[in-house]
């Protein structure tokens, strides 16, 4: 089948990353060839009569004629029967995309939030693409993502697999693919989801598999000191969604060189960004907005605990 | 020969014609006079089309990236891309061609006086323009980001409160909508002169009484969705949002419920437009009337089953998705009957290429386009990858924007004389076509590459590989861009300084054009007696 070939080189689809994504794209080349096909019939023969048929002088007359019941039947059946025809290749690649097969080799929650992902495998580990982690999957085996959300709809999208699923909070969904190569590719969000939708872009990486089984069962560098745990929860809380650390204004303020400055107020007073203020601004966010900003974080009063509002703190320290 | 027996009044054509009937503003503001309020909403249509215009270059302008930093701030670019959306469906495509030029040649085509009902339809378009106000105040109190579909829970939860005040425009200018609907289906029913059969009314009455309908059965569901919203968003009443013991999708399902069958109220009338253009300029009767008139009830009737291809990757069942593929294929149908019926219809005519002509070539071309993109996203396995990328971003403008807007500029060239007694230049009319038709193609054809690379839709920021194609489109929409100003500069030209018109310069045969240039206020002189069909040019 070299016209597929022929075609596919020349569709700017990207280069695909799964079996699946090979056969989707030999359905993509079919229906451009019968959309150039048709094209070509209907304007083709469009741009005919309007050659031949100009008017020429203003008294010249028109055929007269009304229909064709032939002709009605011929040019409604035929199109049927090709939109039959695709529409039933649809059907068949739709189901493999959809189900997934028996022997899932990995199995990864994944949960989108404004604006970053957390993938978690079977044992526990966890990956956050607030820290820029990529997620790791093994190469020709099948993996399997168990899709949900925590605030708003997002949609997972892997353009090199030819795979999407939205995710929805409040309920499961889910899709499968079999990366035939290692490599790394890259998955959009493709549900609007606000300020930072084109930024939550990830990267799934495709290792050999004796690669992937040794990374999967390495122990996880625990973070003792309470600076590294502030960065880690910093990931896990997805703060890095609002609040940049290169001093880039997001959401809400930057977090470069904040302990210690001199913070503007809305209502025109000033503070300190001492170790209180920190707290009360993660606890309460609304109590003090900074000047330029809207009140726009969530209370976390009852979701942290002390601990841990002090290891961000420490955390916050040492962005300068 | 004419198949119609109309004694016009020429001597009562430059001192009573509908225009000049009553003098002053308020006149005009009080009028029931169906072509009067026709124009009305061409003024409001045309001023709001400017503004989403405005946004839409805009977009096209930070998506190209040509300085160092970013034109837009992210918030700013979601607001932008919401208002020209919003703008363009809900005010333009939607009320556009059946509130403009349905109201202005719908009564005229039947042989009628007015509409059934000329008070209720200055109270729509009254409607109209309180539900536009409405919706264009939550510029001023609150911007709205959430994008036109509203999608919860993000509108609802996690967004300002200008999404009430621009969900509760829409459900107003639902109304108006409603009961021009209403209007129209009476109108055709009861008000047909004597001797126009069903078989003889003109194919734009027969799109626009199907557009009706939808607009009838439909618009109730959107309100109620709107209202919804709205509820769920000021007092707490969940339903949309998991938070609250909703169920997000379930909106989806609501909101396609009305938008898909929206969409056909966006493009029927167009093609009702198309039909009378194509049979004036080839100067021949139109091949399959029969045929084309029961694809436009078709297609309505087929619009409210296929909601569901808007959720392939909603997560809504893999059977649901194949059932709603396949319903989705039937509307290609009807479509391609419509367009072997034009095309057969130029076969053995007499072409002749004014600028609406042009109009009605182009929308033929760029439709075709569109209609075949449409079957690689009606299939499942193909719009998995497609679903929420600039290929489905191509493919409505090329139906939107190619097929609504090509019909309505064209519909606006071809009624003009009628409208204003006055002809518009034809030079002009053609220089807008060029660059509006070329400007489309290099705005919107990159778009289908970028869709097939993966590029998802309203993205504030893109990979740098998405980014020459990007500029290649942004150039492009300033080809569009110019070529609606040199329409409107046409259109205002023609309106104060046009040439006077003949009742008949295009040679057509439908009623309007055998009443005078500009019609008297009520129409005809004498009830017109109809004896074949519209488009008999033996």
């Amino acid at each position: 089948m070299s016209w597929i070939t022929t075609v596919l080189a020349n569709s700017f689809m990207p280069v695909p990353g799964t079996d699946l994504a090979k056969d989707v794209d030999a359905l993509y080349a079919f229906l451009i060839i019968s959309s150039l096909i048709s094209f070509v019939i209907l304007i083709g023969g469009m741009t005919w009569f309007l050659i031949k048929y100009k008017r020429t002088s203003i008294d010249q007359k028109s055929a007269y004629i009304t229909h064709n019941n032939f002709a009605e039947f011929t040019w409604s059946f035929i199109p049927l029967l090709i939109l039959l025809f695709i529409f039933y290749w649809g059907m068949v690649l739709f189901n493999d995309l959809r189900i997934p097969p028996q022997d899932v080799a990995s199995e990864i929650h994944v949960t989108a939030e404004q604006w970053a992902w957390t993938y978690r495998y079977k044992n526990g580990k966890e990956l956050y693409s607030s820290a820029n982690e990529a997620m790791v999957v093994p190469v020709n085996k099948a993996t399997k993502i168990i899709l949900t959300s925590k605030d708003v709809i997002h949609s997972f999208y892997v353009p090199a697999f030819r795979v999407k699923q939205d995710a929805i909070p409040g309920k499961f969904t889910e899709l499968w693919f079999t990366p035939n190569q290692v490599g790394e590719f890259i998955v959009f969000c493709t549900e609007y989801c606000g300020t930072k939708h084109s930024g939550m872009m990830i990267k799934i990486k495709s290792v050999p598999t004796e690669e992937y089984v040794a990374w999967y069962y390495s122990e996880t560098k625990a973070a003792t000191d309470p600076a590294s745990k502030g960065k880690l929860l910093f990931a896990q809380k997805a703060c890095v969604g609002c609040h940049s650390l290169d001093g880039t204004r997001v959401v809400g303020p930057s977090f470069k060189g904040l302990y210690g400055a001199e913070r503007k107020f809305t209502d025109g007073s000033k503070a300190l960004a001492d170790e209180n203020y920190l707290k009360e601004s993660i606890l309460v966010s609304n109590a003090k907005i900074v000047e330029n900003y809207a009140p726009q974080m969530p209370l976390y009063q009852g979701q942290l605990s002390d601990d841990e509002v002090a290891n961000l703190i420490e955390y916050i320290k040492t962005i300068k | 020969m004419s198949a119609t027996q109309v004694t016009t009044h020429h001597a009562a054509h430059s001192e009573h014609d509908y225009l000049n009937h009553q003098k002053g503003i308020w006149s005009w503001m009080t009028t029931i006079d169906h072509k009067r309020i026709g124009l009305m909403y061409l003024l409001t249509v045309g001023t709001l089309f400017l503004i989403g215009g405005f946004f839409a270059m805009g977009i096209r302008l930070h998506l190209a990236k040509f300085g160092a930093t970013p034109l837009l701030e992210p918030d700013t670019y979601n607001k932008f891309m919401t208002f020209h959306g919003a703008i363009m469906v809900f005010m333009v495509i939607i009320p556009g061609i059946p509130a403009f030029l349905g109201n202005f040649v719908l009564p005229i085509q039947l042989g009628a006086k007015d509409v059934a009902f000329p008070r209720l339809n200055l109270a729509s378009y009254y409607i109209f323009v309180a539900g536009a106000l409405l919706a264009a105040s939550s510029m001023y109190f609150n911007q709205v980001d959430t994008g036109w579909t509203f999608y919860t829970p993000y509108s609802t939860a996690k967004t300002g409160n200008g999404v009430i005040l621009l969900v509760m425009g829409a459900f107003t200018m639902g109304f108006s909508s409603i009961l021009t609907g209403l209007n129209f289906i009476v109108t055709t029913h009861k008000l047909r002169a004597p001797g126009m059969t069903m078989d003889r009314i003109p194919l734009m009455v027969w799109a626009l009484y199907s557009t009706s309908i939808i607009q009838i059965l439909a618009t109730p569901v959107l309100a109620i969705t709107l209202l919804l919203l709205a509820a769920e968003k000021t007092l707490g009443v969940g339903i949309f949002d998991p938070d609250l013991g909703g169920d997000p999708v379930l909106f989806q399902h609501f909101f396609w419920f009305y938008s898909h069958p929206a969409v056909y109220i966006m493009i029927l009338p167009a093609m009702g437009v198309i039909s009378e253009l194509v049979t004036a300029f080839s100067k021949k009767t139109i091949f399959g009337y029969r045929a084309i008139a029961y694809s436009s009830v078709a297609i309505a009737a087929v619009s409210f089953l296929v909601w569901g291809h808007h959720m392939f990757v909603s997560g809504q069942s893999t059977l649901a998705g194949i059932v709603f593929s396949l319903i989705t294929m039937f509307v290609g149908v009807p479509t391609a009957i419509k367009l072997f019926n034009w095309i057969s219809t130029m076969y053995r005519g007499t072409i002749s290429f004014h600028a609406p002509m042009l109009y009605a070539i182009g929308f033929m071309f760029l439709f075709t386009i569109g209609g075949l993109t449409g079957v690689f996203l009606a299939s499942t396995g193909i719009d998995i990858h497609f679903h929420d990328t600039y290929f489905v971003v191509a493919h409505f403008h090329y139906v939107m924007v190619g097929g609504t807007l090509m019909a309505l500029m064209g519909g606006i060239f071809y009624w003009f004389p009628k409208m204003f007694g006055r002809m518009s230049s034809d030079l002009g009319g053609r220089i807008s076509w060029v660059l509006i038709f070329s400007g489309f193609n290099v705005t919107f054809y990159p778009q289908f590459i970028l869709g097939a690379m993966g590029m998802p839709r309203r993205y504030f920021d893109y990979l740098p590989e998405y980014t020459s194609l990007n500029q290649i489109s942004t150039v492009g929409s300033w080809l569009i861009g110019l070529g609606f100003v040199v329409g409107l500069v046409t259109i205002i030209h023609g309106i104060l300084r046009g040439e006077k018109a003949s009742d008949n310069p295009w040679g057509a045969r439908t009623l309007e054009w055998q009443t005078s240039s500009p019609p008297p206020h009520e129409n005809f002189v004498n009830t017109p007696q109809v004896t074949a069909g519209p488009y008999d040019f033996r």
